[in-house]
C-alpha cells in the first residue's frame, strides 16, 4: 500500500486531500496530520474583530467532517520531517513513512519580534480578534493606526481593508468624526501593484483615511504611545493595530527545510521541494514571492493533486502552477474590489462595486463546501 | 555572483511577483541581512523602477546599481545601517 502524507489540514491540506480522494487511486492511503480537530476560516477574523461575527461556531468546523471519508485524519502534531528517509515523526510517538509528502503547515505569527509588541492589537488569530473587538467597543475617539510589523504576512490587502472597514464601523457607531484612521503602508503606495494601489488610494481619500507611505513598523514605545518605522519616522496613536511578523511552521524550522524565516523553497511551477520530487509544499508554507492567501493554497493544492495522480498512474506529471492569485478587498458600505492575476499577467485597475461585495459573500459561504471539497 | 567590486550575498528573484511585489521582497531580505551585505533583486514589475530607489533612499540604504537584463531589471542594494 502506498502512502500520501499531508502535514497540515488547513485550506491547502484539506483541498489536496479531497481532490486526491476523488481520484480513487488504487492501493493508496491518504493521511492528513493536523494539530487541531477544528478548521477555522481565517478571513472571518476581521469580521470577528469588528463585531460583525460574534458567534464563533459559524467560522469553525470539525476537520473530520470536511474531509472525504476515504481520507484518514490524525489529530497529532508533526515534530520532525526527515525527507532523506521519507519519515514524519509525530508528537504521539508515531512515525509515518510516505511515498509522497505534501507540506501545508501554513504560517505562524511572531509578534514578539517587534520591540514593544504588547501595546499593539491584531486580528491574526481568533483570540486577537476577540480582544481587539472588546477594545474597539470601548474606544470613543482618537487616533487609530494600522500598520505592518513584518514581511511577509498573510493576505496582503488585509490591513488596507481593515482601515476601510474601521471607517464603516465608526460611521455605524456615529463617532466617525471623533476618530482619525491612519494606514501605515510599507510601500510608497497603498498597495503593491500600481493599478490596484490607485483604486485603494482613491477609496482612502474619499473616506478621509490618512495614509503614510513607506512606514514599516520597527518598534513601539508603549509608554509614549508612539510607533516607530524602519525608515526613521514616528506616529503617536491612541489605538494601534499591527499585522504581526510571520514565520513558517515550527516543524519546518526544526526540520531545517525552510529558508529566511522558515519558508520552504519550492519550484514556482511544480511546487516540488529542491531535488525531492516526491515532496511538495503548498500555501503559506512556501517561499514563493506571491501572496500568502487561501486562493493560492487552493489553486496550488489542485496542481499538486494532479501531479501526484499522474505519477501514480505512470504518466509524467504535467500540471503546473501559473502563479494565479485571486482576492477581494471589502471597503465597507457593501462595496468591494476583486483582483485576479498570475506570474505573467499583473492585475488591472479594479472598481469598487456591490457585485464584488456579493462575490466575497459567496466565497465566505461556499468555502466549506465547494472550495474545501476541491469542486471549484 | 559579483557586480563590480560588490559581492552579492543574496539574490531575490521576484520576477512574476505582483503582490506582495519585489519591493516587499527586498524589505524582507534587508531585514534579515547584516549591515554591509549586498542584495540583488530581479523584477519584472514596472513599478519597481520608482519604488525601489525611493524606498532604499528613505530607509538609508545604498542603491549600487540598476541594470536592464534580458526581460527583467536587476537592482543591487547594500544594507547600510
Ligand atoms: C485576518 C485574515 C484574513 C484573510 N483574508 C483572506 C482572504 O480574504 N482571501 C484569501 O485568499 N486568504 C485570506 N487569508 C489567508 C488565508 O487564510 C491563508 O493564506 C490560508 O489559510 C493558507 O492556507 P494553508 O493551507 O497554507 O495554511 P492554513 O490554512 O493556515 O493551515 C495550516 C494548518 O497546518 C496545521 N499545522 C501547522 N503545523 C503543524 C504541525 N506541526 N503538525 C500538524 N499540523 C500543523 C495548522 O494547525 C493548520 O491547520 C486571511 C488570513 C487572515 C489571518
Amino acid at each position: 500500500m502506498k502512502k500520501i502524507v499531508i502535514v497540515g489540514g488547513g485550506t491547502g491540506g484539506t483541498v489536496v486531500a479531497n481532490v486526491l480522494a476523488r481520484k480513487r487511486i488504487s492501493d493508496t492511503a491518504i493521511i492528513v496530520v493536523n494539530d487541531s480537530s477544528n478548521h477555522v476560516y481565517q478571513p472571518a477574523f476581521i469580521y470577528r474583530a469588528l463585531g460583525e461575527i460574534i458567534d464563533e461556531s459559524k467560522i469553525m468546523r470539525e476537520e473530520r467532517k470536511l474531509l472525504d471519508k476515504k481520507v484518514e485524519l490524525l489529530i497529532d502534531r508533526a515534530l520532525k520531517i526527515d525527507v532523506q528517509n521519507r519519515q514524519v515523526w509525530l508528537e504521539s510517538g508515531k512515525q509515518l513513512e510516505y511515498d509522497y509528502l505534501i507540506i501545508s503547515t501554513g504560517s505562524r505569527i511572531v509578534p514578539e519580534e517587534v520591540p514593544g509588541y504588547r501595546a499593539a492589537h491584531h486580528f491574526y488569530t481568533l483570540e486577537g480578534a476577540r480582544i481587539l473587538h472588546e477594545t474597539l467597543e470601548r474606544f470613543n475617539g482618537g487616533v487609530v493606526a494600522v500598520g505592518i510589523g513584518g514581511i511577509p504576512y498573510k493576505c496582503p490587502p488585509a490591513p488596507a481593508e481593515f482601515c476601510c472597514l474601521l471607517d464603516y464601523y465608526f460611521t455605524k457607531r456615529k463617532i466617525r468624526d471623533k476618530v482619525e484612521i491612519h494606514y501605515l503602508s510599507p510601500l510608497p503606495r497603498t498597495f503593491p501593484h500600481e493599478a490596484v494601489a490607485e483604486s485603494i488610494r482613491e477609496m482612502m481619500e474619499e473616506k478621509e483615511i490618512h495614509w503614510h507611505p513607506m512606514f514599516n513598523i520597527e518598534s513601539i514605545d508603549s509608554e509614549r504611545r508612539v510607533v516607530n518605522s524602519l525608515e526613521g519616522e514616528s506616529l503617536k496613536y491612541d489605538l494601534l493595530v499591527m499585522v504581526p511578523p510571520h514565520r513558517g511552521a515550527e516543524v519546518v524550522e526544526r526540520s531545517e527545510l525552510g529558508v529566511d524565516g522558515g519558508w520552504i523553497p519550492v519550484d514556482k511551477h511544480t511546487l516540488q521541494y529542491r531535488d525531492y520530487s516526491e515532496v511538495y509544499a503548498i500555501g503559506d508554507a512556501t517561499n514563493l514571492p506571491i501572496s500568502k492567501a487561501g486562493s493560492v493554497a487552493h489553486f496550488e493544492a489542485k496542481v499538486v493533486a494532479e501531479r501526484i495522480y499522474s505519477d501514480t498512474i505512470g504518466h509524467k506529471p504535467e500540471a503546473v502552477y501559473d502563479g494565479r492569485v485571486t482576492c477581494f478587498c471589502d471597503a465597507g458600505f457593501k462595496k468591494a474590489i476583486y483582483m485576479s492575476f498570475n506570474y505573467e499577467n499583473p492585475p488591472k485597475k479594479p472598481r469598487f462595486s456591490y457585485l464584488w461585495y456579493l462575490g466575497k459573500q459567496m466565497v465566505n459561504r461556499f468555502y466549506w463546501s465547494l472550495i474545501l471539497r476541491g469542486i471549484v | 555572483m559579483s557586480s563590480g567590486e560588490h559581492k552579492v550575498s543574496k539574490i531575490v528573484d521576484a520576477r512574476g511577483s505582483h503582490c506582495p511585489g519585489p519591493l516587499m521582497e527586498l524589505i524582507k531580505a534587508i531585514k534579515n541581512a547584516q549591515v554591509g551585505e549586498v542584495i540583488s533583486v530581479y523584477s519584472t514589475d514596472s513599478g519597481s523602477k520608482t519604488d525601489i530607489p525611493l524606498w532604499v533612499n528613505k530607509a538609508g540604504h545604498e542603491l549600487i546599481g540598476v541594470y536592464e537584463r534580458d526581460g527583467y531589471t536587476e537592482f543591487i542594494v547594500k544594507k547600510a545601517r
